[in-house]
């Protein structure tokens, strides 16, 4: 990349550029990689229950706290990283059907 | 994945697999130097036309024989419980990738983000170009140096979804969640295949990850989106 004159300050400038694009890139890239967190209430390989317990919560939190209440969503974030989203369709169209199993 | 001839576990792109690694050549170390001694002493004592008459009680030498592998053990022992601890930890991931087993493919499902959903079939033998049995159609992208959770379930029958340079096995069963947590430590494909009897089409339905850098990860996320 450098030419044959004044390597040493171009190389330098060269590198502290590619390491300030890096750092950024990475903090910039890692920041926005975030899922469903671990919770310690399933800490072993079965998490079928994190799935069901945080759709279920989700749909009481809406319940109770009403349709537009943000923390809400907390729920909703896990339940659709860790619940397939064939689960998710067959609970939602039994809750419109009103045949949903669990309780809300 | 493995090459022609291949004897022993496949190069690791893990740092657990690398620790599993260690621990198996560490272990088979001793087994084969106690396979050597014992061949040795069989061999000795099978070809050796003189008989000691006077061979009796012999305390010394049954107490040398019975503390001795008592130490091999522990020195065995050590590591396999470190091992198993560390593999037992809980990890914060940062992405989360669900992967449910079909008669007779692999579907995958990235939630984190707006939703990517995509089927993964073997992919028809090409002489020139892939690798019987083992390619498929499309690759699982996985973004490098990043603790992945993977949940992992099925559709119909039991199925189970192996990486074996990530030592990552678990069943896939129809209405449960399993979850494994790996991180790669190197870009490549890494190849796997289905590990339960799943009917007839068992031996092909292959599972190939390819490992990316973030950056690159992110790229697909947003083309894909």
């Amino acid at each position: 990349v450098c030419a044959v004159r004044q390597v040493a300050l171009c190389q330098l400038v060269h590198t502290t550029a590619i390491l300030f694009t890096m750092s950024s890139a990475i903090m910039a890239s890692n920041a926005k990689l975030e899922t469903a967190p671990f919770d310690p209430r399933f800490p072993n390989q079965n998490q079928t229950k994190y799935c069901y317990q945080s759709f279920v919560d989700y749909h009481r939190c809406q319940k109770i706290k009403g349709e537009d209440y943000e923390p809400c969503n907390y729920f909703k974030k896990v339940f659709s990283s860790i619940c397939p989203n064939a689960w998710i369709e067959n609970w939602n169209d039994q809750l419109e059907s009103g045949i949903f199993p669990g309780k809300i | 994945m493995p090459t022609w001839g291949c004897l022993g576990l496949q190069d690791s792109a893990s740092p657990l697999m690398e620790q599993l690694t260690y621990f198996h050549d560490h272990t088979m170390f001793i087994l084969i130097l106690i396979t050597t001694l014992v061949g040795y002493i069989l061999i000795n004592s099978a070809l050796n036309s003189l008989i000691n008459r006077f061979l009796l009680e012999n305390q010394e030498i049954e107490i040398i024989w019975t503390i001795l592998p008592a130490i091999i053990l522990i020195f065995i022992a050590m590591p396999s419980l470190r091992l198993l601890y560390l593999l037992d930890e809980t990890n914060n991931s940062s992405v989360t990738i669900k992967t449910i087993g079909h008669q007779w493919y692999w579907s995958y499902e990235y939630s984190d983000f707006l939703d990517i959903e995509f089927d993964s079939f073997m992919a028809p033998y090409n002489m020139d170009s892939n690798l019987r049995l083992l390619d498929v159609d499309n690759r699982i992208p996985i973004p490098l140096n990043t603790q992945i959770r993977l949940i992992i379930s099925a559709a119909d029958v039991i199925h189970s979804w192996t990486i074996p340079s990530l030592g990552v096995k678990a069943d896939a069963i129809p209405g449960r969640l399993n979850q494994v947590s790996f991180l790669l430590n190197r870009p490549g494909l890494f190849y796997g295949q289905c590990s339960e009897i799943c009917g007839a089409n068992h031996s092909f339905m292959p599972i190939l990850i390819e490992s990316i850098s973030v950056d690159s990860f992110l790229n697909w996320v947003s083309s894909n989106s």
